[in-house]
């Protein structure tokens, strides 16, 4: 072999082993390590894998006064401005010529104006949505990193310290009911207000709804209230068509809702 | 054995060794323990302040005012739909006391008229029922009742019997011209109040006495036929002199 420049293949190979001893150890060990989370803080005597939670909603029992979406701002400190929601009431307006009117302004917690056209009215309620909890999620499967992931009560959660904010998640949820946070730069969405499940509480929303629209619970086994909301009601889940098996249970639902 | 096996086997070993470095420092902790997350985050999020104690917490020590509002018709309104968040307070009684708004703006989140609420639920036109005064001061919100039946007629005819008490007709009952039947008063549209239909009824008064009294005296034969009286005057505000 002629020499071509002062190196033949077994040096070069050589050489690449050492460089990539050399340089690829520090660059590695200094990346920056992932922030970890903080101790376990949870309630003694709560097992996740006992539960199985799901949220029961009467949309007959529902008169639109947004005292939920009220409190899941104050509990978990959404921010305040009119696009940010982790739980919010619609307004449906279904019309004698079979138009369909859907508003939400501020979530509902400005109240609603009174609707045009009275006359032409044929139907008109209120729903409330928020994060289905899909048992078969897409934000879950899209999330590039594994920082939104279903626990094992059953409450879709999003990691803010894993989070990279890419919004993946985001556009993948059918229901719209996640956001990009203005100030911490991930996704949020409802959490069912799980740090108040651990503590044997219901969520904020459940707890301050005043005509009970709002039912939580166990889903399957457990006598819960949830139970009895099942098993009296018909009930329909939004999008069933898309096969992501949510936990938001609705009763007395319009098939006009999306 | 040929040479290059070995020394590529050397370069699989390095490069497999430098993966599994980057691995264990990439990789955080508890990632995989449960699933594909990370572990730690649940007891984060688990972590979280609670804001909002809940009625039974409530309960403890307000207990006689719960045992009311259980009693009544707002059994099913948690404390802090009105009261607002109440943790803090919960777990330290004597500080951060929670606000209540006392107003009419506060009712009316529920009770104001709105098409969509469902039928039955109890609501007012909060701008024609008795604007300006404060909810609270005739309904007790920890056991509200439907409303009463008024007594008087002028809770509902307010704008005829303040017209009325300025004019000469001022002493006369609503019973003096109008009989209303009781079931008027709570199902106001199904039932009405008659009204007088003949000229002879204002000439009751109005015709036959002595002329020079309190009361204008008229020739009813001669005066204003063929009209009933009060297509020329309104008994509410009958004009004087």
């Amino acid at each position: 072999m002629p020499d071509q420049g002062g190196m033949d293949r077994r040096a070069f190979v050589g050489d690449l082993v050492a460089a990539c001893l050399a340089a690829g150890g520090p660059v590695l060990l200094g990346v920056v390590r992932v922030a970890e989370g903080q101790a376990a803080e949870g309630d003694p005597g709560y097992n996740a894998a006992d539960h199985y939670y799901g949220m029961g909603i009467d949309v007959a029992k529902c008169i639109g006064c947004a005292r939920c979406v009220a409190a899941c701002k104050v509990e978990n400190d959404v921010p305040p401005e009119p696009t940010y929601f982790n739980t919010w009431i619609e307004r449906y307006v279904l019309r004698t010529d079979g138009d369909v009117d859907v508003d939400s302004p501020n979530g509902g917690l400005d109240g609603f104006p009174a609707p045009r056209d009275e006359q032409t009215i044929l139907r008109s309620f209120f729903v409330p949505k928020l994060c289905n909890h899909c048992a078969n999620p897409p934000c879950v499967q899209v999330c590039p990193v594994g920082a939104t992931f279903i626990t094992r009560d059953g409450v879709v959660l999003v990691d803010e310290q894993y989070c990279i904010g890419c919004r993946y998640c985001i556009q993948a949820c059918p229901y719209g009911a996640r956001y990009m946070h203005p100030e911490k730069h991930v996704a949020a969405k409802c959490t069912f207000c799980y740090h108040r499940l651990v503590k044997g509480l219901v969520p904020a929303c459940v707890e301050v709804c005043p005509t009970g629209a709002r039912v939580f619970g166990e889903v399957e086994k457990q006598p819960t209230p949830l139970a009895r909301f099942l098993r009296f009601n018909d009930i329909q889940v939004l999008k069933p068509n898309l096969n992501t098996k949510p936990k938001a249970y609705y009763a007395n639902l319009d098939g006009e809702v999306r | 054995m040929p040479q290059q096996v070995p020394r590529l086997a050397a370069v699989f070993v390095v490069a497999i060794a430098a993966l599994l470095v980057a691995r264990s420092i990439l990789i955080p902790e508890t990632f995989g323990d449960l699933g594909h997350y990370r572990a730690a985050a649940v007891d984060s999020i688990a972590a979280r302040p609670v804001k909002y104690a809940g009625a039974r917490t409530c309960a403890g020590c307000h207990g006689a005012i719960d045992t009311r509002r259980l009693a009544g018709n707002h059994r099913g309104v948690s404390c802090e739909v009105c009261h607002e968040a109440a943790a803090s307070h919960a777990s330290a009684p004597l500080s951060g006391k929670p606000t209540i708004n006392r107003k009419r703006d506060l009712c009316v989140l529920c009770h104001a008229f709105n098409p969509s609420r469902p039928t039955g639920f109890p609501q007012v036109d909060s701008v024609a029922h008795n604007t300006r005064l404060p909810c609270i001061g005739c309904h007790q919100p920890h056991a509200p009742e439907p409303p009463v039946t008024p007594r008087e007629c002028d809770a509902c005819h307010g704008g005829i019997a303040r017209q009325k008490a300025g004019s000469p007709h001022a002493r006369l009952e609503c019973g003096t011209c109008h009989d209303a039947p009781e079931a008027h008063r709570a199902n106001p549209r199904a039932t009405r109040p008659t009204k007088p239909t003949e000229r002879a009824f204002c000439g009751g008064c109005h015709s036959g006495m002595p002329e020079g009294g309190a009361i204008p005296q008229i020739d009813l034969k001669a005066h204003g036929q063929p009209y009933m009286c009060w297509q020329c005057h309104y008994p509410h505000f009958p004009e004087t002199g």
